[in-house]
């Protein structure tokens, strides 16, 4: 018999309630109930950080939980991270410096990033990669990333370096 | 699997007493890829985070009590615990990721008995004792004593971990830990010392040595900790360190270093960490 749970949490300020299998992964129930797919799976382990999201605003892994732990809990998705059509400066810098080729890690780079930079608004470049070293891109552009974050940062402080 | 989330300790014991193929978890972020890769799959998954002794940490006296869900992001950003036990936070804080130190925790690492874990060895080193709770009540024990070998651990089917049990360190006393592994962040240790000393003046008055990663569980190094015991730290003393070190040592040839290469670097490890503990001692 499979076991389908209620859940009720917050996702990117909205509350919403979903039905999941006890044995669902948070990544499963917030792609396949709540469509949001911006939350990829690299390697379904805790590994690669493609599936990055904030709960109650720490940084997880959503392939590490399973979908009743959520009940609850406030949820950040990268869908969350604009305002309306507006780009947070890590996208628009993320895209104006190219710091993405395929784009599956993108999303978790983002999440990962933004929560450096709300705790560590000036991070030195070592600071932002340790900070993303559980975030993983197949396509080798550490370098463009990097560079992304720290031009996110100058513009989130108004300052120049 | 179904999942549970009791919030009495009473009540995830009763849940292990009535299954015997129900498991705890804290962070999951073993239990997970071990299913996926896998391990069979228990019957049901008993979340402990919602029971408030196992989640959080308090302080009396210089001691600590430590739940034993207690993500070790939150003991690493504790400035009063990293002062206290600097080497037991940076153990802490070397598992994983960001994202996996907001779930990893002492008694998942403790109990998922991996013998590269790279808190046990300095909690073990820091006499850190784990508080089981079972059918039978509780009952207190050495850390050194819960891991048996890997993947196995001296709890019964109905017991886990509640929280540990941290003393105040003595005066002029101080920890640090050192992992080996082939890159600079996100690996498996290949080997792990752990040190803590007790100083007075230039001279070591205790001293306690544990090893990760190089035997089927964490081993202590008397005989390292004997040749600190009256020594100032000179270069024959470390010179004894590293070989008692090296012969504690009962390694595995895998990927990550061949068992002459573990041997090797654990008595370097444990050589430097004692010079960085009694350092610390001093300060």
């Amino acid at each position: 018999m499979i076991n389908r749970t209620h859940v009720h949490c917050t996702v990117n300020g909205d509350e919403v309630d979903f039905l999941s299998s006890d044995d669902t992964s948070l990544l499963d129930a917030l792609r396949d109930e709540l469509g949001l797919t911006g939350v990829k799976e690299g390697c379904g382990t805790g590994d690669c950080g493609a599936c990055s999201i904030t709960v109650d605003g720490k940084l997880n892994c959503a392939c590490l939980m399973f979908a009743p732990e959520a009940e609850g809990t406030e949820i950040g998705t990268v869908e969350g991270i604009a305002e309306g059509d507006h780009l947070h400066p890590l996208q628009q810098t993320f895209l104006e410096g190219a710091a993405l080729q395929c784009g599956i890690c993108t999303p978790g780079f983002l999440v990962a990033a933004k929560v450096l930079l709300d705790e560590n608004p000036a991070p030195t470049e070592t600071e932002i990669r340790y900070a993303l070293a559980g975030n993983l891109c197949r396509c080798t552009g550490y370098d463009k990333i990097i560079h992304a974050v720290q031009e996110a940062a100058v513009q989130l402080n108004g300052v120049t370096k | 699997m179904k999942y549970a989330a009791p919030t009495t300790v009473d009540e995830a014991v009763g849940l292990l007493a009535s299954d015997a193929d129900a498991r705890v978890f804290a962070g999951a972020t073993d239990l997970i890829p071990q299913i996926r890769s896998g391990s069979p799959e228990p019957s049901v998954l008993v979340d402990l985070k919602k029971i408030d002794r196992l989640i959080g940490s308090s302080e009396s006296g210089g001691s600590w009590t430590v739940g034993a869900a207690t993500p070790t992001s939150t003991l690493t950003a504790d400035a009063a615990f990293s002062g206290a036990f600097p080497g037991l936070s940076e153990a802490s804080g070397l598992i994983g990721s960001d994202q996996i130190q907001n779930r990893s925790s002492w008694g998942g690492n403790l109990c998922n008995a991996s013998p590269a874990a790279d808190s046990v060895p300095a909690l073990v080193v820091n006499g850190v004792r784990a508080v089981i709770a079972g059918s039978n009540g509780e009952r207190t024990v050495a850390v050194e004593d819960v891991v048996t070998g890997p993947g196995q651990t001296s709890l019964a089917d109905d017991e886990f971990v509640v929280e540990f049990e941290v003393d105040a360190p003595a005066a002029n006393t101080s920890d640090a830990y050192l992992r080996l592994i082939p890159r600079t962040e996100m690996d498996i240790a290949v080997v792990g010392a752990a040190v803590r000393i007790t100083m007075d003046g230039d001279t070591c008055t205790s001293a306690t040595v544990a090893l990760g990663a190089v035997a089927p569980t964490v081993v202590r190094v008397p005989d390292a900790e004997a040749a600190l015991v009256g020594s100032t730290l000179d270069d024959a003393t470390l010179e004894a360190v590293a070989a008692a070190a090296s012969a504690a040592c009962n390694p595995i040839d895998d990927k990550r270093g061949t068992i002459d290469y573990r041997r090797q670097v654990a008595g370097v490890l444990a050589k430097r960490a004692a010079n960085i503990a009694a350092e610390r001692a001093r300060a």
